[in-house]
């Protein structure tokens, strides 16, 4: 009893609601087949296992820009990122670049990988150190970033033909899809270093008040810098994911428009756009919601189009939730006991 | 104070002046570039300069506007469908530019009204206006009213010997707009308000002035240019296509930037905003010349847009020490 009362005044608590009522909202319209589960060569199939498939991508994302939104900050430019990690990994594996890794497809990873957290430490430096704002700051490489990965690629849209490749978004292990893995082992990863380490609450302090966590002695500094270079090694991360699914690099459309998702998905989870205290499940239940909305929509056959101005209109909303200016007006008695 | 501060506002005009100059110079000396190039930069980036000047009065209250480059293109794609069904010039223009006006506005009244951040909402605003594009029509649309094509072609030709350069109306027209621009800041009310306001919004709302009006209003002063700006883009190219000016609102910003427009408001020149889009000209001229691939133009501007902040920040940290300095001395 006492954990549910726990779960109930957590910050994952609305989100996690909201997801299930999606899912159960599916399940009636579909008559239960979307619950439906079946399995295949070893394999698991279904609308939920595709979900979450489908959704890796936009948790990595969640999870990278939970941590940059608490530190009161913004990152537009996670959908270029993709688009570099995704043409870095595709022209190594082709050989096209970095001939005398022969191709490898570690090699490819790990330099996409680290490409990004490039980006990410490009993005840092201009916060932190030069004290852009992050809007401006990422809004270049979210330009440029694009552009960039044109020239690695050359302008074309490069394929690639490595069934290892391939595994990263169309992989299984004990039938669940690999992403996924990717997926909880970072969560859990991440939960354990915010959670047991000062880390998480260094963050939010940073986010809350950097003036006043300087004087306490945190190095907001390093820590900005940190957050925006994991968020840049993780959208690299889902940009190797979404590269493998199309089996090769297209940088006109890898991650277009991503960055409004992945911005929704921590918002819905309830975190503060404005920064200071995060929940990186929370964020995670956004991202799903997003994704089973996504799912929806397009088995109801409404163009994708429309669920772009959805989501604009969702974001709005959200942030007019949460405006205090907007609650002290709408319920002067709560604001008053506050 | 104020003379320091008009002191780096000409230095930072200084060099960007200086940079164009000396672009245009090397380009006249390796690619040949005659008075038509010079033209060309005007006709070609006249729709740049109106957005940019919108997003100028945004940036000097030191808010921000990333909706613009949708906003264009919405403008665009939505005049070329109603002209396609049959609408008549005089009605759709000035649609339009209520549209543009209203949005911008209705973004401003969230922004101030609720204190909601500014990226937010125009992020917001970028995403809808680009969907909305594509909700209206995926294809490209052409322009095929009379009175558009007769706007269009409408020019003035000069005869320097053998060279016949040639400025578009709609060039002149942005002109206009910028010395409009540089009127209203210097001898309107709401022009130095706008300053003002960027300078410190405390010491503006104690003196009595309308911040929150006046942050409502550059909002909507920039979604109005930035439609004026697709009402021209459309006449340039009469057509209209959902996807194109994706990114402009790095241009406009990073012309406002290289001009001189300090990112934290209150510092600026329209003149120097204007010259920040012909250094953008400039480059994208010589990535044709050269024929680069045409992304090298962003990558370039970026980088550009990179420096100056870099500079302006080295500027301004000087001055920081200089004022310590000062303060020390004098206790």
């Amino acid at each position: 009893m006492e954990i549910l009362q726990k779960y109930r005044r957590a910050r994952i608590f609305w989100p996690s609601v909201i997801f299930l009522g999606i899912l159960l909202f599916n399940t009636i319209i579909s008559k239960g087949e979307f619950l439906s589960i079946t399995m295949m060569d070893g394999h698991f199939y279904g609308r939920l296992v595709d979900i979450f498939r489908n959704g890796s991508k936009l948790m990595l994302l969640a999870m990278g820009m939970t941590f940059v939104i608490a530190s009161g900050g913004i990152d537009i430019s996670v959908g270029s990122v993709m688009a570099i990690s995704g043409a870095i990994a595709c022209s190594v594996i082709r050989g096209n670049l970095f001939p005398f890794f022969q191709g490898s497809v570690f090699f490819a990873l790990v330099l996409a990988v680290a490409a990004g957290a490039l980006c990410g430490a490009w993005n840092g430096f201009l916060v932190s150190r030069v004290r852009i704002q992050p809007m401006v700051a990422t809004l270049i490489l979210m330009v440029a970033g694009r552009g960039i990965a044109q020239l690695i690629t050359n302008g074309k849209i490069i394929t690639v033909n490595s069934p290892s490749y391939y595994f990263i978004n169309g992989g299984y292990i004990l039938g669940l899809p690999f992403p996924l893995y990717l997926v909880i082992i970072l969560f859990a990863g991440l939960l354990f270093f915010t959670k047991k380490t000062a880390f998480g609450l260094f963050l939010a302090s940073s986010g809350i008040n950097d003036k006043s966590s300087r004087l306490a002695g945190i190095r907001v500094e390093n820590i900005k810098l940190l957050v925006y270079v994991f968020c840049g090694a993780a959208a690299a991360g889902a940009g190797l994911i979404e590269s493998s699914g199309i089996k090769g690099a297209d940088c006109n459309n890898a991650g277009l428009m991503i960055e409004l998702d992945a911005i929704l998905s921590v918002a819905i989870g309830g975190n503060l756009l404005t920064g200071g205290r995060f929940s990186l499940g929370a964020s995670i239940c956004g991202a799903l919601i997003i994704q089973s909305i996504t799912t929806t929509i397009y088995a109801m056959g409404v163009p994708p189009e429309v669920i772009q101005l959805v989501k604009a209109l969702l974001v709005i909303t959200i942030s007019l939730i949460q405006s205090e200016k907007l609650s002290i007006k709408l319920l002067p008695a709560k604001a008053a006991a506050q | 104070m104020k003379l320091k501060r008009t002191f780096s506002e000409i230095s930072l005009l200084t060099i960007t002046l200086a940079l164009f100059v000396i672009m245009y110079g090397a380009g006249v000396l390796f690619y040949g570039f005659r008075i038509s190039t010079f033209l060309n930069l005007f006709n070609d980036n006249a729709y740049l300069i109106v957005a940019t000047t919108g997003i100028f009065f945004v940036l000097l209250t030191g808010g921000i506007d990333i909706s613009i480059g949708s906003v264009v293109a919405f403008t665009c794609v939505f005049s070329a469908w109603l002209l396609e069904k049959g609408f008549s010039a005089g009605f759709v223009i000035p649609l339009v530019l209520l549209i543009g006006l209203a949005f911008g506005s209705l973004q401003g009244f969230l922004i101030v009204k609720f204190d909601l951040q500014p990226f937010i909402v125009t992020l917001a605003g970028l995403f809808f206006m680009r969907a909305l594009c594509s909700v209206i029509s995926k294809a490209a649309i052409a322009i095929k009213n009379p009175f558009y094509l007769k706007v269009a072609l409408a020019k003035i030709r000069f005869t320097l010997g053998r060279q016949h350069p040639k400025i578009y109306f709609y060039a002149l027209f942005a002109v206009a707009v910028v010395l409009g621009t540089a009127f209203i800041l210097k001898f309107t009310k709401f022009g130095r308000t706008v300053y003002a306001v960027g300078g410190s919004e405390q010491s503006a709302s104690l003196m009595g002035l309308p911040v929150k009006r006046t942050r409502v209003m550059v909002y909507g002063l920039s979604g109005f240019c930035a439609s004026l700006g697709g009402v021209i883009y459309s006449l340039y190219t009469l057509a209209g296509y959902s996807l194109q000016n994706v990114g402009m609102e790095l241009d406009a910003i990073s012309s406002a930037v290289i001009g001189g427009t300090l990112l934290t408001g209150g510092v600026g020149s329209i003149f120097g905003a204007a010259i920040g889009v012909l250094i953008q000209g400039l480059i994208q001229t010589v990535v044709t010349y050269q024929n680069l691939n045409t992304w090298w133009t962003k990558v370039t501007v970026a980088a550009l847009l990179c420096l100056f902040i870099i500079i302006q920040r080295a500027m301004s940290v000087n001055g920081e020490k200089a004022r310590k300095n000062r303060l020390i001395k004098a206790a």
